[in-house]
């Protein structure tokens, strides 16, 4: 069987900070991603970043990716394994890896799981018809591929993804009809929004789709007013004509292959429903930890910087030496503190808190 | 109202002006209404005219008197929440991102958006910026009828056609 002193599951922000701070330390990484190109998100994301200049604020998230990435590079102890996808994980830190349709087996003496998250459906009618995206594909479709996924697009959720797909939509040539809001405020920074409403583009709160209408692709959307309750309204439906619809309600943690191995994990609402239970980014398995949206959904600013803290903690309890380990702890730490502080870090902050109870 | 729109009130907008005096010189106007964790304004002004503080998620104050309307902070804020006006010769003239292609040209005539992106007058292109440090940011600057200062925002995008 192969071997790999650490493996690090997934290469998008939390994974490439672990395998650097990893490898810095003197430990074996061999980082895998199932994408021919690393960087997971950030690949996509051609907006500056916020946060501050520690998580490289100001810069886009296509260039914050080259800089993870070429930290990787000197490293003689590092092995890239892209198109391969994990797809069995065993409490002995066992992977089964599958690449160009072959399977092999990986043993670790620690595992990173950096899995990111999944994207979220609504049920509406007919929502299986071509033309229904998730926002990630859209983002994928047009950033990664440069291929618009159609003329004129209706956004279902207003948080910032919502925000800046439809945003990158408007830059990429492609008409967005309105953005429409279940809950009663916008998701997203304010910020965002407001970009996109100067560019004629319409957020309508307390709404949501209801139907997609054509025979063999989206010819239109069917949009209606929700009540307190988030019920339809029925007499309060609008017609848009659009040839895509756009589905940004949200993301899901990638437990599958912790829960595969006996991981402990708890839904908790706040961070993005089931996660694996941590304790200093520790699983319930000795020497399996996880970071980034697996841990808790969140803006990559702050995947990068979880990244780090484990990777930091697994190269410790590799008994290698990590240089200032605990002033950089701390600062890691700080740094997390403050991007959680403000109002929009009030759901991580009562997730977080509800994980400590179980730990 | 903002949370549910993305449009500021009239009143808002206003609070974050300088004096129509302090305008006679450019000078920076910050829109961002809620607290996000974010700081770049703060840490790109040379003037330290900005100030956001330790905690990253506070609203940023701008002192007018230190700023020099250098437009630094315009293309350095990810929220694309800031732009430069001043007022001369009873024209408003306003410096603001701008991130679509094509770009307009320096002397044309371009139509001119409020917050809601409705047109709402024309105005003239005095310049366009666009250097390696501003990171595919273009500051495009234009003249409207100093009766728009409160309402112009940005240039409507016309996709070539």
């Amino acid at each position: 069987m192969q071997k790999s002193e650490v493996v690090v599951v997934g290469a998008g922000p939390a994974g490439l900070t672990a395998a650097h701070e990893l490898l810095k330390a003197g430990a074996e990484v061999t980082l895998i991603d199932r994408n021919a190109s690393l960087g997971g998100q950030l690949i996509k994301q051609t907006h500056k970043f916020f946060g501050s200049e520690k998580q490289y604020a100001a810069h886009r998230g296509i260039d914050i990716l080259e800089r993870l990435t070429e930290n990787l590079i000197p490293y003689e102890r590092f092995h890239l394994l892209s198109e391969t996808t994990v797809v069995g994980f065993y409490h002995d830190k066992v992977l089964t890896c599958l690449k160009d349709d072959r399977y092999f087996k990986l043993q670790a003496d620690s595992v990173i799981f950096a899995t990111g998250a999944s994207e979220q459906s609504i049920p509406f009618e007919n929502n299986d018809l071509p033309g229904v995206y998730a926002a990630g594909a859209v983002q994928t479709l047009m950033n990664e591929y440069g291929i618009k996924p159609g003329q004129r697009v209706l956004m279902v959720g207003s948080g910032n993804i919502g925000l800046i797909v439809s945003y990158q939509l408007m830059q990429a040539g492609v008409d967005v009809a309105a953005v429409l809001e279940a809950s009663e405020r916008i998701g997203g920074y304010l910020v965002h929004a407001s970009k996109l409403r100067r560019l004629g583009v319409e957020i309508r709160t307390n709404m949501s789709i209801k139907s997609a209408i054509g025979e063999a692709h989206v010819e239109a959307a069917e949009a209606w007013r929700l009540d307190e309750d988030w019920q339809g309204i029925e007499g309060s439906e609008e017609r848009y004509d659009v040839d895509t619809i756009c589905i940004a309600v949200g993301l899901s943690p990638l437990t599958e292959l912790l829960e595969q191995a006996g991981a402990e994990v708890e839904y908790i609402s706040e961070l993005g429903g089931n996660v694996p239970v941590l304790k200093d980014y520790e699983t319930t398995i000795e020497g399996v930890y996880a970071c980034g949206d697996l841990a808790n959904i969140e803006e990559a600013s702050s995947a990068m910087v979880e990244g780090r803290i484990a990777g930091i903690r697994a190269a410790q309890a590799l008994d290698y030496t990590v240089e200032n380990a605990e002033m950089r702890l701390k600062a890691l730490d700080d740094e997390l503190v403050d991007l959680r502080s403000g109002p929009p870090g009030d759901n991580v902050r009562r997730g977080l808190k509800k994980m400590e109870g179980l730990t | 109202m903002i949370e549910k729109t993305g449009i500021p009130s009239k009143a808002q907008v206003k609070a974050e002006f300088p004096t129509p005096e302090e305008l006679s010189r450019p000078k920076a106007v910050i829109e961002c209404y809620k607290e996000i964790p974010c700081n770049p304004c703060e840490t790109s002004c040379p003037f330290d005219a900005i100030t956001v503080g330790e905690d990253i998620n506070a609203r940023p104050q701008i002192d007018f008197d230190a700023c020099t309307g250098c437009g630094i902070c315009v293309y350095s804020c990810p929220g694309l929440a800031i732009m430069v006006a001043r007022l001369k010769n009873g024209e408003a003239e306003m410096k603001v991102p701008y991130e679509f292609t094509p770009l307009p040209e320096k002397g044309e005539i371009v139509n001119v958006v409020d917050r809601r992106g409705d047109v709402i007058t024309e105005g003239r292109v005095l310049n366009v910026s666009k250097s390696a440090k501003q990171d595919r940011t273009a500051l495009v600057h234009f003249a409207v009828d100093e009766k728009y200062l409160y309402d112009a925002i940005s240039i409507e995008v016309s996709y070539g056609s």
